[in-house]
């Protein structure tokens, strides 16, 4: 059973959840509930969480839901947080980095070209370096930073999931820097929205690889 | 009770594009010769334990890795 978060101020939930619907089965998690029973996979979707209104996701990753998230992926369940949901892991300390607001200081909603880094990461299993994916962006803060040395460190790891292709950096990320994973790889936030793109109808299903993922996790017990 | 101000601002050579905006604007308004925008916010609190607003301010007021913060603690509050 695959988790969706739902805070207040989520948007993303039902694509998300239908996403992971077509990979297996999924259920809404309330932002209230301290538990992930019978969850063998999480997904923290877009939005924003309580308004974001001191920052992106910092208020989020205080609700009860997210402390269960955090111990579910200390013991190494997967983890999906997509735009928003990268920023609330990202203030959680669960993924690397922090989000800034987009240097063209614009909200921007387009189709985006990303290219797989080869991280070694469940959500990338399917992915071979260097692999594009057309996948949407729709966000104001998604200026991906960290310092140059934690940026070296991480492409040495091998936690860049995922750059812009060149020329097609949305908000001014360091070194196009679309999405990263934690050391362990199986805490992956991205900006682009691959639960937007999943079926070939809305011009995508690139977005799919990315959920297959919990297809292959063994079931909770 | 203590009043506070929380002082938060970007990380000296962190882009600040809200900066970078009110200073191209000024020079249309009449005012030259300002440089080095930068935008950050003041958050005022009134609190019955200053020793906890560092802590306050590094878990959730400031993010360590993208801003700075400075706290300065007013009088004594009327209570």
């Amino acid at each position: 059973m695959i988790g969706v978060i739902q805070f207040p101020g989520s948007c993303d939930e039902r694509d998300a959840l239908q996403a992971c619907e077509r990979v297996g089965q999924a259920r809404m998690v309330w932002h209230e509930e301290t538990e992930l029973d019978r969850i063998d996979g999480v997904v923290v979707p877009g939005g924003f969480s309580y308004g974001d209104y001191l920052r992106a996701g910092a208020i989020a990753r205080f609700s009860p839901a997210m402390e269960a998230v955090a111990r579910f992926a200390a013991a190494g369940g997967p983890v999906l947080g997509i735009c928003n949901g990268f920023q609330v892991l990202c203030e959680a300390g669960l993924l690397p980095g922090a989000l800034l607001p987009n240097t063209g200081l614009r909200f921007v909603c387009r189709q985006v070209a990303i290219v797989a880094e080869g991280s070694d990461s469940p959500f990338t299993a399917e992915l071979g370096q260097g692999e594009r994916l057309s996948v949407p962006v729709k966000h104001m803060t998604g200026r991906f930073f960290a310092a140059d040395d934690e940026l070296d460190r991480l492409e040495d790891a091998g936690q860049i999931a995922f750059r812009y292709a060149q020329g097609d950096n949305p908000n001014g990320s360091a070194r196009d820097v679309a999405g990263v994973t934690n050391e362990a790889g199986n805490v992956l936030g991205l900006m682009p929205h691959p639960e937007h793109a999943v079926d070939p109808l809305t011009g995508s299903d690139d977005g799919l690889a990315l959920f297959r993922a919990f297809e292959r996790q063994p079931a909770a017990a | 009770m203590v009043k506070a101000k929380v002082l938060i601002r970007p990380k000296q050579g962190i882009l600040d594009p809200q900066g970078k905006a009110v200073e191209r604007a000024l020079p249309a308004l009449g005012f030259d010769g300002i440089s080095n925008v930068r935008v950050g916010r003041l958050v005022e609190l009134e609190t019955d334990d200053p020793s906890a607003l560092d802590s306050l301010c590094e878990k959730l007021l400031a993010n360590p890795l993208i801003e700075d913060f400075e706290v300065e603690l007013e009088e004594e509050a009327l209570s």
